[in-house]
């Protein structure tokens, strides 16, 4: 790693090999590059894909949910300012934190990252896109609809009342019976939807668009922030997805999932939640610590020292992130012995964080510091995140945290952590990135009135809020007594926010000025950054996908923007006339293949349209007309898959450089083929939270488990079922193998058949236990039974689909042995789903008679 | 009607307890306040050790962060030849400084909570309290002594080791005595254990912590510590039944009580009011607060509680009997007083 060459000298060392492209490139090149990547006019932007258009869509949708979750905090924030004030009354100031709460984290802080990686990913990448363009962009429009939907509630007074985390019994059908804890449910569906599909996007876009040479060891710190993110919504998020589908089933079933007189748990929520709930926070907080390491090295003008310990550092986070749920969970009664690991393993995760603390003091301390505006946050955000940091120590200290939790300590400490390890990041990224969204700044005078607003604001705001805990006031208050020494920290707290508020403001009126055009012109990389993100782009990307020898780029390889500009690198045009990207190996990023891209398209418009109000009807309980949604969001999606896998057809083509790569490759190295099986590490995720969830509630009643065996379905269902599934498989297998063969008659009865299969397995399951008498609602072993029979069923359902579109794609002919993308998929998933049905019957069935 | 939503008449403020020079900035942090519902003004073994660590953490967290954030400054501010050592910080101060500190933290955690959880391995007196939505149901137990049941106030001796057992009769609660000891939750189907030494008689304040829907805000308990040897005459006391009416009034009142129904919800012993579903009132009268915590505990509030306990606190689960004649309502509300 040699150091940046600020003055453009020209450089001494070997003399750079000739370009992959012989440059002066013919201009039509250009004309076709900007013909296929043209946005669509008028209305039909929306069919828009381009991860520029939609990585800004998303952020903007994502900060005007913050406005919305912000302003109800300044209410929440006036209603405290006095004590027994009667501004709001307990309704709308439980609806508020909750709503403010739910929408801070799931609408607001998960989405941003994910935007701002759609944004910046393939930019640090110089891909052409991200690998499913069309996948990204049906989750926003899932999220924008949801998003909407979910606020909407505030409206008709029916917003959710029961806290972000949503802990039942309280919010179950006993004692929250209106539709207010279903809006709760359905705005985490979206940002589930949103997460995973986002997740899938970025690990397979990082992976396999890198730009040629761009092995691993080169890759942007942003890059590996969000590779390891996207790593733990994988195994987070299921286990939130099984959360929320066991509460829904409770409330409309009243399957006693968490109901403790029927064999439940009320910490079997609190388990899934908070594994789920802790790796969240990281999910946040690591594409924040990912940007900041991108931003200093640019302001202290030389690497990021100790680079590979911060890399080792997000990777160690994402790992033991997984290992602390239980923090959240200090005052639940669990025994002292398993407190202590989750609070070893709590303070240990203080140590990446110090890493890449250091990393940066010292990175800045090594150089020669620019004071602009995302100087300045960065400085604000390490002031406040080292002490967030430093009590979220104390609060993994048991004792002390049976003080502090559940009071406005906590409160205090987890608005330092995540305004101060998010928030600060995300402002200094709008003012450090906005140049490369339209060529001009943002205002340095604007943007430091609303740093010290902002930072001075949040201080006033929250640190008072350590102390208002530590006297005793819990969180989640509507009102207090006026004679516990409250009220001048809460009177202080509120003018705090307002502040804050006020700092918010002036952001949101710089970039308003800057839209109107207000905003000074600036050059092509003014900050003098190292990564590609700084070549100057359009629609299409850069003009050609440059051969990168090094971690900062720009700085080390003189001229290299200008070749890049000039067409002198990969792909600088668009040989098959449609939109492309080089896919590339995921360790060497040696080039594979030129992956033809889905273009715009109304299908996943309106697929995210329908998922919405299918959600929708759901939530008001229109659960019959909530069908009609739910057919059609199918049918734009099986519509916008259609037109893609489409075979080789065209020759291999010249990428530059002496490389000609196939346009269509199957197999393991297909990218969709990695799309699928990240998908299926997320199902097989959740398939274990359900056993997890079936072995817990079993130590916690074992008393509802039959207590013989005579009460369950004989073993005849169990080896019927087995068979049934097992065949299913070999009838896959058997089509596989008729398709290899071009045999189109044994492809279709081998689909048809696996599909019957599939369907006799899923009846035999349900019918051993209905047939044994088994009922749902009576206790958690039934509810649990039958939710490890419903999730099969639910796989059944989605193989139904698959393999009759795949069967409907042989029929037309688009399905042959040179042409099998579309069938390795389904079969990856078909597999699984057998795969998966054995597992889950030999838990149902032999499980309970182990124990008689 | 009750004006003033807190527990009781003010006490004298009481100085915080606290050893050598920490003394003096606990001071200033706690000039203007009470501490009867205050972590940082303990009153029992269990608070005043956690608050030791307290002041471990704080001091050695102010320490890190102004040490850090010097290094920062400075880092920003000097000169790149004149900032010492590069990957050394990140090795010294991100990993080997907290991998020592840290070590020696979890093991001093880890004798803290130990001792926590062994205070009272032989208590003297368990209590049992169950959260309901918004108020806390108190059973007393004694080695040897039948159960004795009251509400929404707890009365224990000092120095001697009490257990509290505590679970819910609906949502999930959490049971919060700062100034005595940490808080644990109350969740449905578990009985969950703190055992406590309080040191110092007096009244405080405990609330629950944990949101349990619409007045998690009005769950309030008074906890009062008391010589061992008045607490033994007040145990003894408190085992007796509701008195007969002494006066017309009073007399009145408690006819009243019947004639509204109120025996279907709750109980004084003595009478024919037996109910569980809401507090036990044989004493209420010699109670600090009604409605958990939530008002001064006479005529007037008692007579105005039950007028409008919607209004007072919406939602919980007794209804306003706004339908009584004023004289009527102030006879019911002199008899409960009259519970002592």
């Amino acid at each position: 790693m040699t150091p940046p060459d600020q003055h453009a000298a020209p450089s001494i060392g070997p003399l750079p090999s000739p370009l992959p492209s012989p440059l002066p490139r013919p201009p039509e090149e250009l004309r076709a590059l900007r013909r296929v990547w043209r946005m669509p006019k008028g209305i039909a932007v929306l069919t828009e894909v381009n991860n520029n258009l939609i990585g800004c869509l998303y952020i903007g949708t994502a900060l005007l949910f913050f406005v919305i979750s912000g302003l109800l905090a300044l209410a929440m924030r006036a209603q405290l300012a006095l004590p027994e004030n009667d501004l709001l009354d307990h309704g709308t100031y439980n609806q508020f934190f909750t709503v403010h709460g739910t929408g801070m984290m799931f609408l607001f802080a998960v989405p941003i990252v994910e935007a701002i990686g759609v944004y910046l990913i393939p930019a640090m990448l110089a891909a052409r896109d991200l690998p499913f363009p069309r996948l990204s962009a049906f989750a926003f429009w899932a999220y924008f609809f949801g998003g909407t939907f979910f606020f909407c509630s505030l409206i008709f007074d029916a917003a959710p009342d029961g806290g972000w985390f949503m802990y039942p019994p309280l919010t179950s059908f006993e004692f929250s019976p209106g539709i207010n804890a279903d809006f709760w449910l359905l705005g985490i569906g979206f940002i589930e939807i949103s997460a995973i599909a986002g997740a899938i996007e970025i690990i397979v876009g990082i992976l396999r668009t890198r730009p040629p040479g761009m092995t691993l060891d080169k890759l942007p710190i942003f890059c590996w922030s969000m590779l390891v993110m996207a790593g733990m919504i994988v195994f987070a998020f299921p286990a939130v997805i099984v959360a929320t589908l066991l509460l829904e089933l409770e409330r409309v079933f009243q399957w006693p999932f968490f109901i403790a007189e029927l064999g439940g748990d009320a910490l079997l929520w609190q388990h899934l939640f908070w594994f789920f709930g802790h790796p969240e926070v990281y999910i946040i907080f690591l594409p924040a610590a990912g940007l900041v390491s991108m931003m200093v090295p640019t302001l202290a003008q030389r690497p990021l020292i100790g680079h590979n310990l911060v890399v080792l550092a997000l990777v160690g986070t994402g790992f033991f992130s997984f290992g602390l749920w239980v923090h959240h969970m200090f005052t639940t009664g669990i025994p002292q012995l398993s407190l202590s690991f989750f609070s070893a393993a709590s303070m240990a995760v203080a140590v990446p964080s110090g890493i890449q603390v250091f990393a940066w003091i010292a990175t800045l301390g090594k150089g020669r510091v620019r004071w602009i505006v995302p100087t300045w946050f960065m400085m604000g955000f390490l002031f406040i995140f080292v002490l967030g940091g430093l009590t979220g120590v104390m609060v993994a200290v048991v004792p002390f945290d049976w003080q502090v939790h559940d009071s406005y300590f906590i409160v205090a400490h987890l608005h330092y952590v995540l305004i101060g390890g998010m928030v600060f990041p995300l402002f200094a990224t709008l003012y450090y990135w906005w140049p490369t969204l339209n060529g001009t700044m943002l205002s340095e005078r604007l943007g430091r009135w609303a740093f010290w607003l902002m930072f001075g604001g949040f201080n006033i705001a929250f640190f008072p809020m350590h102390i208002a805990g530590l006297l005793g006031m819990p969180r989640r208050v509507y009102t207090y007594p006026g004679d516990l020494g409250w009220n001048a920290l809460n009177m202080v707290s509120t003018v705090g926010a307002f502040i804050l508020a006020a700092g918010v403001a002036i952001v949101l009126l710089d970039m308003a000025r800057n839209a109107l055009g207000r905003g000074r012109p600036t050059g092509d990389n003014p900050w003098n950054a190292g990564t590609l993100d700084w070549i100057p782009n359009d629609n299409y990307a850069t003009r050609s996908i440059p051969r990168v020898t090094s971690l900062y780029p720009l700085w080390d390889q003189p001229g290299l923007s200008r070749q890049v500009q000039e067409g002198g690198h990969y792909l600088p045009g668009a040989p098959t006339g449609r939109r492309e990207t080089i896919i590339t190996s995921p360790i060497e990023a040696k080039p594979q293949y030129l992956m033809p891209m889905p273009g715009p398209h109304w299908g996943h418009v309106l697929a995210g349209l329908f998922t919405a109000l299918h959600f929708m009807c759901l939530t008001v309980q229109w659960y019959w007309l909530s069908l009609v949604p739910a057919v059609l969001a199918i049918a734009m999606v099986m519509w916008w898959l259609w037109g893609l896998d489409l075979g080789e057809d065209a020759p291999p083509q010249d990428i530059g450089g002496g490389q000609r790569v196939p346009v269509y490759v199957q197999g393991a190295s297909n990218h969709s083929w990695w799309g699928m099986v990240v998908l299926l590490l997320v199902d097989g995720t959740a398939f274990t939270c359900i056993v997890f969830a079936y072995l817990f509630l079993w130590t916690v009643s074992p008393d509802v488990w039959p207590a013989d065996s005579g009460a369950l379905p004989g073993l005849e269902w169990y080896a019927g079922g087995v068979a049934l599934w097992v065949a299913a498989a070999l009838a896959l297998r058997w089509a596989s193998g008729s398709l290899r063969r071009n045999r189109r008659a044994g492809l279709l009865a081998g689909l048809a058949a696996t599909l019957l299969l599939m369907v006799g397995g899923i009846v035999t399951d349900a019918w051993a236990q209905i047939d044994s008498g088994l009922v749902g609602a009576a206790s958690a072993y039934g509810a649990i039974t039958y939710m490890l029979v419903a999730w099969q069923g639910f796989h059944v359902a989605v193989m139904l689909l698959m393999i009759g579109y795949t069967l409907a794609r042989t029929v037309c002919g688009l399905v042959h042995a040179e042409r099998r993308v579309t069938f390795d998929n389904i079969a990856l998933m078909g597999w699984y789903t057998a795969a998966q049905g054995v597992l889950a019957l030999s838990v149902v069935h032999l499980f309970p008679r182990f124990l008689a | 009607m009750p004006t003033r939503r807190t527990g009781r008449p003010r006490t004298p403020p009481r100085w915080p307890r606290l050893d050598g020079g920490l003394a003096l900035a606990a001071v200033l942090l706690l000039a203007a306040c009470e501490g009867r519902q205050s972590a940082l003004d303990p009153g029992a073994a269990n608070a005043r050790d956690i608050l030791v660590t307290t002041w471990v953490l704080f001091v050695g967290g102010t320490v890190i962060f102004v040490g850090v954030m010097a290094l920062a400054v400075w880092a920003v501010v000097a000169s790149p030849e004149r900032f010492p050592g590069a990957r050394s910080w990140v090795i010294g101060g991100g990993i080997v400084f907290p991998v020592v500190t840290l070590t020696v933290l979890q093991v001093h955690e880890f004798g803290l909570a130990r001792r926590l959880v062994t205070l009272a391995a032989d208590p003297a007196l368990t209590v049992e309290v169950t959260g309901h939505m918004w108020w806390w149901d108190v059973r007393y137990r004694e080695p040897g002594g039948g159960p004795l049941r009251s509400a929404n106030e707890i009365v224990i001796p000092a120095g001697r080791p009490v257990e509290f057992r505590v679970d819910s009769a609906d949502v999930i609660h959490s049971f919060w005595m700062p100034s005595l000891a940490g808080k644990i939750d109350m969740i449905p189907g578990r009985v969950n254990r703190l055992s406590i030494v309080a040191e110092r008689p007096g009244v405080y304040r405990g609330q629950c912590a944990e949101y349990c829907g619409a007045q998690h805000a009005l769950m309030a308990f008074d906890v009062i510590v008391m010589e061992p040897e008045r607490f033994d005459a007040w145990l003894a006391d408190q085992r007796r039944p509701a008195p007969d009416p002494a006066e017309p009034e009073l007399a009145r009142g408690r006819d009243a009580f019947f004639a509204f129904g109120c025996q279907s919800c709750h109980a004084v012993r003595g009478t024919p009011a037996v109910s569980r579903i809401g507090p036990d009132l044989t004493h209420v009268g010699g109670r600090l607060s009604i409605g958990a915590g939530s008002f001064a505990t006479n005529v007037g509030s008692l007579a105005g509680w039950i007028a409008s306990a919607q209004h007072l606190k919406p939602e919980n689960r007794m209804p306003s009997f706004d339908v009584m004649d004023g004289e009527t309502l102030r006879a019911m509300a002199a008899w409960l007083e009259s519970l002592k």
